[in-house]
């Protein structure tokens, strides 16, 4: 009896669970359905899209659902700089090169409005990679001067997509600076992170050589050649340095759209400083980890992403280094907050590196046992000032007097002239830690010098004489016992 | 002495007024075959006619709308002319305050443009007839092939705002004709024969055999970006359209005349 009870209740357990299976799976399947089918997610509302120029962007979607989106974008050709006193008549979208950024979700409903401004002396159009259909648009959306061209689409796949000007001469249209980004956020938004950035590539020919000032026009002929005058990151040589730096606080994680419009370089796209926590390949949904340069191909985008663990500016380059030095392809990152030693410890030293030295120390050793020549104190003086000026001035500086925070002073200094035997150690065989000098604590390394026991004798012999200090004569035979 | 002055004065105000009419002069093009850049493989017969000198400008453009009230900024028919039409006339018979006498008349369609030439008696020229005056140089009748001809029309492009400058600022070319490239761009009777269509990598590749490898061609020709560049200006536009940077001449049939 008991155990009958016990089975039925098993048997309703079973029901209950085969329902919820079901359900589950049911559920899931449509689920799996709406995320397969963007065409089939329902739109929700009507709101028209914020626009922003670089290096802004506009803010996530967040966990909105699909909805109308209306875009509003305008071509507006006119003169802008190129870098310093050499302007260029810029073919743009919205003003700007690269133009406005477009931030939508997969599954919205695009109505965008291309409007070409009645000044405009040609007809434009726009290529948008995110777009399923003919020409990405451009078919729809050619527009003459002083019109507007209405065409709708359906973001169908999440990712971060060049747009583009379409129409002939196609390479001049883009080598003008008529190319932007689009962003299809996929269902749920792209994780948050704490800083984001919208940054493009373009490559630029001109009539004069680069730096030639004045107004430049394009050369169809060295754009044809692929050989650029101008590399720039956002339209112009400076275009994120200066005033236009990039800027992060350390711990705080950043995401950088990056474009390259071309028209014909591929970027060899690296952060000096910084290694690429997550990159989506190629802006699509492939996530890499732990890049250092990561390749965008013309008309191609990657969303980059990484923690900034210390202060201090961070170079945006194509790797491609003489585009960024001498074309123009550099930008900064500026990082502010307190310093992280333990992630890096900064610049300990510096010191001449002159491998004559070591070669005559070997030379040294062999004639150790040979007599000492009793040298005056004004020869000692000599040696230790040379000695002094190779191994020392760097950081001890010319005037014995240090940097602060980082080197201590040995000019009227505390530490030196109260224990020879320990200043003898300390250039014999280094000191790391911390040590108080005039007040003031230093924690910091100072390595072993390589030089003979008779040049120790001289430096210290130099700094003693020197700034101050105690005018003690340090010997060789002083330097051999410390051991 | 005085009356010395004022016969002076009117020599002058003649010489002016002959000026002016000097716009509305037209030259002959003697006929010939060429090549035109939408890719046939046959050459393109063009016949003698008479060509105006200068695009027609403003103050000439304000005669035919006071003459032919119809073609006024308030009257004209939206069939015939969008809301561009004569956007900058601060009436309909007065044009706007930058707008120089002597510039080209602009913001008028092709349905306009067309009467303006009947009424002259004269036409609208034909794409061909058009490229065919505008391939000349100072010097060549076809300088399609020279680097500096090909570097002024693109050059132009890029400059804004041309639609100001007044007419015969230009070059004189082979022929005797002013503006075709420098200025604005041209209405032509069959303007949108050749169409590039808003994919133009498309028209390169695709049925349109127009075009067939007029986008890929060897880039080294500069020449077919220039030329690129108008017809697909022309591809972007309609009969009503009424555009800033587009203006228009005519041309005549030279009558054959039996002595």
């Amino acid at each position: 009896m008991k155990n009958f009870k016990h089975s039925k209740k098993k048997l309703v357990y079973v029901f209950f669970l085969a329902a919820l299976v079901v359900g589950v799976f049911t559920s899931c399947d449509k689920a799996v359905a709406a995320k397969e089918n963007p065409e089939l997610m329902k739109v929700y509302g009507e709101s028209e899209a914020e626009m922003t120029a670089p290096p802004m962007v506009p803010r996530p979607v967040g966990k909105r659902a699909a909805t109308k989106l209306i875009v509003n974008m305008e071509v507006v050709e006119k003169e802008m700089e190129m870098s310093d006193g050499v302007s260029y008549v810029y073919w743009t979208f919205d003003g700007t090169v690269p133009g406005s950024f477009i931030r939508t979700r997969v599954g919205d409903e695009v109505e965008f409005h291309l409007k070409n401004h009645p000044d405009s002396k040609l007809p434009h159009n726009i290529d948008l990679h995110a777009v399923t259909g003919p020409g990405g648009g451009a078919e729809s959306s050619f527009v003459a001067p002083g019109h507007e061209a209405v065409f709708t689409f359906k973001t169908m796949n999440p990712g971060l997509y060049v747009y583009h000007c379409a129409t002939a001469p196609v390479g001049m249209h883009i080598a003008n600076g008529m190319y932007g980004l689009i962003l299809v956020e996929p269902e749920g938004g792209l994780e948050p992170v704490d800083k984001e950035y919208y940054v493009m590539q373009g490559d630029f020919y001109t009539e004069g050589e680069n730096g030639e000032r004045g107004l430049q026009a394009f050369s169809m002929q060295k754009a044809v050649d692929e050989d650029a005058d101008y590399v720039v990151f956002n339209g112009k040589v400076g275009g994120l340095t200066g005033d236009n730096a990039l800027t992060a606080k350390v711990g705080e994680t950043v995401r950088l759209f990056v474009g390259n419009g071309g028209p014909n370089l591929v970027s060899s796209f690296h952060v000096i400083g910084e290694i690429f926590d997550k990159v989506y390949v190629e802006g699509g949904s492939l996530i890499n980890e732990n890049i250092q340069t990561t390749l965008i191909p013309a008309g191609g985008a990657a969303i980059v992403e990484f923690k900034v663990e210390v202060p201090g500016n961070l170079v945006l380059v194509d790797h491609s280094i003489f585009r960024a030095f001498n074309k123009g392809a550099l930008g900064i990152l500026k990082v502010e907050g307190e310093e992280n030693k333990k992630v890096y410890g900064g610049k300990i030293e510096e010191k001449v590196y002159n491998p004559g030295v070591s070669a005559a120390e070997v030379t040294e050793e062999e004639t150790e046992d040979a007599p000492v020549a009793n040298t005056s104190l004004a020869e000692k003086m000599e040696r230790g000032k040379q000695i002094y000026t190779q191994n020392c001035l760097a950081c001890h500086q010319a005037t014995g007097n240090g940097i602060p925070n980082a080197f201590p002073p040995l000019a009227g200094s505390d530490y030196l002239n109260a224990d020879v035997h320990r200043a003898i150690e300390v250039v014999k065989f280094g000191l790391t830690g911390e040590i108080e000098v005039n007040g003031n604590v230093y924690n910091s390394a100072m390595p072993k010098q390589n030089i003979s026991d008779e040049d120790v004798a001289n430096v210290l012999t130099y700094v003693y004489n020197n700034w101050g200090n105690n005018k003690t004569e340090v010997t060789a035979e002083m330097v051999k016992k410390a051991k | 002495m005085k009356t010395l002055t004022r016969l002076a004065i009117c020599i002058a105000i003649m010489i002016q007024g002959h000026a002016y009419s000097q716009s509305g002069s037209m030259v002959e093009i003697r006929g010939g075959e060429f090549i035109p850049l939408y890719g046939t493989k046959t050459e393109v017969p063009v016949g003698d006619f008479l060509m105006d000198v200068y695009p027609v400008t403003n103050a000439e453009f304000l005669e035919f709308v006071e003459q032919n009230p119809r073609w006024r900024k308030s009257q004209v028919k939206q069939l015939f002319a969008d809301e561009n039409y004569l956007r900058s006339w601060k009436n309909d018979l007065a044009f706007g305050s930058e707008d120089l006498p002597n510039s080209p008349v602009t913001n008028v369609s092709w349905f306009a443009a067309k009467n303006y030439c009947e009424c002259q008696g004269k036409r609208l020229p034909t794409v061909d007839e058009w490229e065919y005056v505008a391939m000349a140089n100072e010097t060549s009748p076809d300088a399609r092939s020279e680097k500096s001809y090909n570097q002024y029309i693109l050059s132009w492009y890029e400059t804004p705002t041309t639609f100001k400058n007044t007419v015969g600022n230009t070059f004189k070319n082979y022929w005797g004709v002013y503006d075709l490239h420098g200025l604005v761009w041209e209405w032509t009777s069959d303007f949108n024969s050749v169409m590039i269509g808003g994919e133009s990598r498309q028209d390169s590749t695709g049925d349109n055999n127009l075009f067939c490898g007029a986008a890929a061609v060897g880039a080294t020709d500069l020449m077919n970006y220039a030329a690129f560049m108008r017809y697909a200006f022309r591809g972007s536009v309609k009969a009503r359209y009424a555009v800033k940077n587009l203006g228009f001449r005519c041309v005549r049939d030279i009558e054959k005349t039996n002595l």
